[in-house]
């Protein structure tokens, strides 16, 4: 079993007359990703600044790498790396001097021309923050992270607003990471995200985990078969036609709850021809994590 | 394994981060050095202002209360607005999560603002002493004293408005006060110059209190009590009035 890391147990957090965290349970262990997916307003960003000790828990306990994030905050804070959704980065002072800044809290930081190269920094360690664009910011303040050298990396959202290229180099960046024993926490409403990264997955919604595991536990119970008709088809008649349920997912595309069989497969299409419904793709295959949330909450991630 | 560098090294280093912050900017550089030394020059050479002095050279009256004036543009005026927009921006919720923790923070922001305050000592008191002025020697303990005591209340104030109040409130009312303060404050020019009873106000307020302070010690080389008393009292209730309201984020 390895090291716990992350141990919250019923965390309750309300601000004035809104609930954020409403009994949530979360661990993440030492040399994996754990990605906390959610939708937006789901307590992930609440959750992740108890677990900083910038904000303290309503109800519940909190220990972050043994700790209590908030009492022994002094002896926490060397310990681990904090990505913040907004950033957080002085806007008036240069990318380098920020980076090199932070570096020298620490004493034996990694060298800051390593992550220049790994992150791309190098074209703007010049530049103001307040003069950077969005994934730039999110770059610079991943190097800031990771400056310390970290046993527990959080982070919360960290490829908002960044183009295809950094997301690859932030994913490479985390997946070396956890290769060195390094527990990661991301917060994510990225369904890809999570499947490229995490080792384990907690979905939230409204402040409750509604369901955990490994990807692959999450997605293989059960197969899907997918289809898209663009002239429509009457789901209610095909689910009833088939005995299993079938949504719609989007206008003209709909989702089969189950695996896909010779059998049903032949199934779904004498009923769409039944219908005269013209189907253009057809797709057997598992589940996705945004299927597993759509039958958890009935609503999209995204 | 991840190590913190020791508490002093960084506080240090957050000095040094303020301290560049608070030089490196134009519109900063211009409120604490540009706009005090332009002040310095045309009081003490120009009759355009009538400072009504009973003889001895302008200067004497000028030097310390432009130094006084440049003191409280820094310690009050540009660190609340730095401090109300970094809040704003997170800078501090992220700083926070670092070893440098709170404590660092507030350690560094007045180590950074004191750091200025030795510049621009130098800098004005330096063009002073070129344009003839003569400072009482024997005042600049009481003087130093009278500056440390207002920048603890100046800063300590700086971070109760920024951090209770919204970064676009502060920035009007930083200027306020800051102009507000520099024309009726008794800061550039000695409080018996105003009508009562704003002389008697502006002697109680910090600011007025750090330019009579100052012109007291370093003009006659008298130890200004009352006017320390004022600074000191200033000092404990801001400090404690932040203490008390301060949200880092």
């Amino acid at each position: 079993m390895p090291e716990t890391a992350v141990d919250i147990r019923a965390l309750r957090k309300a601000y004035d007359a809104t609930t954020a965290v409403d009994g949530l349970d979360l661990r993440a262990a030492a040399g994996e990703v754990t990605a906390v997916l959610g939708p937006n307003g789901a307590g992930k960003t609440t959750t992740l600044e108890c677990l900083v000790g910038l904000r303290e828990a309503d109800a519940g306990t909190v220990r972050t790498l043994g700790l209590d994030p908030v009492r022994e905050a002094a002896a926490l804070r060397p310990r681990i790396g904090v990505m913040l959704q907004d950033g957080g980065l002085p806007l008036g002072a240069r990318a380098g001097s920020v980076l090199r800044h932070v570096a020298s809290l620490y004493r034996e930081p990694r060298p800051v021309t390593e992550l220049v190269e790994r992150l791309a920094l190098a074209d703007f360690l010049r530049t103001s923050v307040r003069h950077l664009s969005g994934g730039q910011r999110q770059r610079l303040a991943l190097a800031v992270a990771l400056v310390g050298r970290p046993e527990l990396v959080l982070l919360d959202e960290p490829s908002a607003g960044m183009d295809p290229q950094s997301r690859r180099v932030v994913w490479d960046l985390v997946t070396e990471l956890r290769g060195e024993g390094v527990a990661v926490l991301l917060t994510t409403h990225l369904m890809d995200e999570a499947e490229a990264l995490a080792d384990r997955v907690v979905v939230v919604d409204h402040g409750r985990a509604v369901a955990r595991g490994t990807v692959a536990e999450l997605t293989s119970s059960t197969g899907v078969v997918r289809l898209t008709v663009p002239g429509g088809l009457d789901a209610g008649a095909l689910s009833r036609e088939l005995g299993v349920p079938v949504r719609t997912s989007a206008p003209g595309q709909y989702v089969v709850e189950a695996s896909g069989s010779p059998g049903l497969v032949t199934a779904v299409a004498s009923a769409c021809a039944a219908q005269d419904a013209q189907i253009t793709s057809l797709d057997v295959g598992r589940r996705t994590l945004e299927d597993v949330f759509l039958d958890l909450t009935g609503r999209h991630l995204r | 394994m991840s190590a913190p560098a020791s508490p002093a090294r960084r506080v240090l280093a957050q000095t040094r981060f303020e301290a560049r912050a608070l030089l490196g900017r134009s519109e900063q550089v211009l409120l604490a050095l540009v706009l005090p030394a332009l002040a310095l020059v045309v009081l003490a050479q120009t009759d355009a202002v009538e400072l009504g002095l009973a003889g001895g050279p302008r200067i004497d009256v000028v030097a310390p209360g432009v130094i006084a004036l440049a003191v409280l543009a820094t310690s009050f005026t540009s660190q609340t607005i730095m401090t109300a927009f970094d809040r704003r921006a997170g800078v501090l919720r992220l700083l926070a999560t670092t070893p440098l923790g709170p404590g660092g923070l507030l350690g560094g922001t007045v180590g950074g603002v004191l750091v200025v305050q030795v510049v621009q000592v130098a800098v004005l008191g330096g063009i002073a002493l070129a344009l003839g002025w003569q400072p009482h020697l024997g005042g600049v303990p009481a003087a130093l004293i009278a500056l440390v005591l207002a920048t603890a209340a100046f800063t300590a104030l700086a971070m109760l408005l920024a951090g209770t109040l919204r970064a676009e409130a502060v920035l009007g009312l930083a200027n306020l006060v800051f102009v507000l303060v520099a024309a009726g404050g008794a800061v550039l020019l000695p409080a018996d110059r105003f009508p009562s009873p704003l002389a008697e106000i502006a002697a109680l307020l910090p600011a007025g209190a750090l330019g009579e302070a100052l012109r007291s010690a370093l003009g006659t080389g008298a130890f200004p009590t009352q006017h320390l008393g004022v600074l000191a009292a200033w000092a404990l209730v801001c400090s404690l009035a932040a203490r008390r309201w301060f949200r880092w984020f």
